[in-house]
């Protein structure tokens, strides 16, 4: 540019009054206006997104913490001899057939003064879980030396009392369209009145299994099916994955077969979960004969699924430990398996871990692949082995979810929460463990 | 700089071409980098317990050819050596030749400082270590404090051997370096611009301590500092574009060159 090529009025003003750096220009003003809206649309973005995080979490805590309780009802039982222990044996056996559903039914129409009618009986029945009976004997196998006195115990009420009690059933119905009778909420109140029934703490949402009713059904079963689930994949995919990214990174000749393996270990971190469920109930199920239902299983397939996620982050951080590294330990005369196992792999371990716990946290999350080898099961009974019968946390989202009575819509959002503190304690650990072993140079 | 410089200057010159024996020896060495050549055919003879200098402008080959005398280029994909190297009379690209011994024999110093992210201790012991060459901890603990000592470390880090070898300065680095690599007793120590990521004191020491360090073993430096080469070195070879162009006397290189080349390069006129 010369001056020349300027016009003159501008080659006079710069030359005549120097420039001001203070400017009202529109080009300025326009600029700065385009800077703030572009910073307004950041804004506006991340607070569309927390928004309905905000708005998942509210309506998931005011729907499910109600299922932290449940209402229990406060009887004295008489656990005469001759029922629990017929003949004065006091085995194994015995406590565990006995009808205890007599006795707190005895128990029951004591408490309500109860006569003779017979609907009038099986309403006040109505008002105890059919589960009562088990708390009852396990109380009793738990402690022989009740057996013959009077003791108070508390027992879960009916699914319909604990969501009368809750206020989530309305008392202005009719009484043809309500699940409890008149007679019944005038027994549920009078309970209530005597401090006989009240919402306590309901273990048996994180202890029990499956069950029909309600109050008796609890996430314990597919808890364990879970931990069972990861165990297994943090067995398998992390060995295996770091195996094949540190083969990969490290021995691997770069040409067209390795080429191949690196495009297809990507294409398999995006195949969708379900047919890897597909996957494994042709494998392990069908060829293998594995059990179903069984964690081990449910944990092999997530482990496929999660692997190339293992591989990939375990190739990354191996590729992000510098080279100088690489060729100190190499001049100071170690071989190439001591490079590897006392630099690189040490180095590379936080990446590794942070990939690992991050690949697991989806499978835990992980449905639809479970839905295939059988673990959308109703396993009443705790799992001892990976190898029996078991759920896993989001199946039994889903199968509550699906479920039509009134007191599994708080049952689903407290088991949802639940998957969610896991994910949010597996998440925070990645972070963690990146924090603590990360190493700067 | 001067003033830094005058003490090594003054050592250098008393024992200037003793011209002992030849501990390394090579013959057309060829260095292809895939299809490109990138060592002409080097013939040159590195004199036990002497300072060799490789000078030379970037890209003509003298890294390269240090990296063949240990064999770092072997991990380099698709580079390829011909010729012969001898250590000892060994050819160190014979088959039978276990890299890992050879490594030991011939220890490296890099460009940039580049302790291991452990402690002081675990720096030097390393080498040591892999290599079974201590009986015990409390061999393993001599040849520490010797080898930190020998590198002018032991006074400043004796107190503080379990803090991370990257907590120190980059001087301070670069002698940690120098410690792991005398560690484990080799013969030839090969120093690939050691200086060029420190300061002019940092730098100062360095040359000091390789000046001492010449008692014992065989050192070749690569440098792009002249000045340094003129300093520590006792024969200086110089590269361009793949060739080695000169050898000779580190006094005679810088004061009557042969070539051409060399009095160009010297003299500052390219490079």
């Amino acid at each position: 540019m010369t001056d020349s090529a300027l016009p003159m009025t501008v080659a006079d003003s710069a030359t005549s009054a120097p420039r001001k750096l203070v400017l009202d220009k529109k080009r300025v003003r326009s600029r700065y206006a385009a800077e703030r809206r572009f910073r307004a649309y950041g804004i506006a973005a991340i607070a569309f997104g927390l928004f309905f995080l905000a708005w998942l979490f509210v309506t998931l805590i005011l729907q499910g913490y109600g299922a932290l309780q449940q209402s229990k009802m406060r009887l004295d039982v008489t656990l005469d001899a001759a029922t629990v222990a017929p003949g004065g044996q006091v085995d194994d056996n015995a406590l565990r057939t006995a009808d205890y559903t007599a006795l707190l039914r005895t128990a029951l129409r004591t408490t309500l003064g109860v006569g003779s009618d017979r609907g009038e009986r099986r309403d006040a029945y109505a008002l105890l879980s059919n589960g009562a009976d088990t708390e009852l004997r396990n109380r009793v196998l738990a402690d022989p030396s009740l057996i013959g006195k009077t003791v108070s115990v508390w027992v879960s009420a009916a699914a319909d009392v604990d969501t009368l009690i809750k206020g989530q059933i309305s008392r202005d119905l009719p009484e043809n369209q309500r699940r409890l009778n008149d007679r019944q909420i005038a027994w549920t109140d009078k309970l209530v009145a005597d401090g006989r029934l009240e919402k306590r703490f309901n273990t048996a949402l994180f202890v029990n299994g499956a069950s029909s009713d309600p109050e008796q059904a609890g996430m314990g079963v597919a808890i364990i099916g879970s931990l069972y689930m990861m165990l297994v994949v943090l067995l398998t995919a992390l060995p295996v994955g770091v195996a094949a990214a540190v083969y990969l990174e490290e021995f691997a000749p770069r040409n067209r077969w390795t080429d191949l393996i690196e495009v297809n270990i990507n294409n398999l971190a995006a195949v969708p979960s379900i047919v890897f469920g597909l996957l494994g109930l042709a494998i392990f199920l069908n060829f293998f004969g594995m059990p179903r239902s069984a964690p081990v299983v449910g944990g092999l397939v997530l482990a496929l699924m999660t692997l190339p996620v293992v591989i990939i982050a375990t190739r990354a951080s191996i590729k992000a430990v510098p080279p100088s590294i690489r060729e100190a330990a190499l001049g100071v005369g170690a071989s190439k398996m001591q490079v590897i196992t006392h630099h690189v792999v040490p180095l590379a371990l936080p990446g590794i871990l942070t990939g690992t716990i991050i690949g697991m946290a989806r499978a835990l999350g992980e449905t639809a692949p479970l839905l295939l080898i059988g673990m959308v099961a109703f396993v009443v009974a705790t799992p001892a082995t990976p190898f029996d019968p078991a759920t896993a946390l989001p199946v039994q989202i889903y199968m509550w979810a699906g479920a039509s009575e009134r007191a599994f819509v708080e049952r689903t959002s407290a088991a949802i929460l639940i998957l969610l503190v896991f994910l949010i304690v597996m998440n925070a650990a990645a972070v963690v463990l990146r924090r603590r072993f990360e190493r700067r140079w | 700089m001067n003033t830094i410089a005058m003490k090594p200057v003054s050592v250098t010159n008393d024992v200037v071409s003793t011209n002992r024996s030849p501990k390394v020896i090579s013959r057309g060495v060829k260095v292809f980098y895939g299809e490109k050549e990138a060592l002409h055919g080097v013939d040159l003879d590195i004199h036990e317990r002497e300072v060799t200098a490789l000078i030379g402008p970037s890209g003509c080959g003298k890294s390269t050819f240090l990296r063949c005398m240990n064999r770092m280029n072997d991990v380099v994909e698709g580079c390829r050596i011909e010729g012969k190297i001898e250590i000892d009379g060994d050819d160190i690209y014979d088959r039978r030749i276990d890299v890992v011994q050879l490594r030991a024999r011939v220890g490296m110093v890099f460009q940039k400082p580049n302790p291991f992210p452990k402690s002081i201790y675990e720096n030097v012991a390393y080498g040591p270590k892999i290599h079974g060459i201590a009986s015990g901890k409390e061999e393993l603990d001599e040849i520490v404090e010797g080898s930190l000592t020998r590198a002018g470390l032991w006074n400043e880090v004796k107190d503080r051997l379990d803090k991370p070898g990257t907590g120190l300065s980059g001087g301070q680095q670069q002698r940690l370096c120098i410690a792991r690599a005398i560690a484990v007793s080799p013969e030839v120590i090969l120093m690939d611009e050691p200086c060029s990521a420190l300061d002019p004191i940092a730098t100062a020491r360095i040359e000091e301590l390789i000046d001492e360090l010449r008692e014992n073993f065989t050192i070749v430096i690569v440098t792009h500092s002249m000045q340094q080469a003129a300093r520590v070195s006792q024969r200086t070879a110089f590269f361009h574009l793949g060739d080695l162009v000169e050898v000779g006397d580190t006094s005679q290189i810088f004061t009557n060159p042969k070539e051409e080349r060399t009095q160009a390069y010297i003299t500052g006129r390219f490079g």
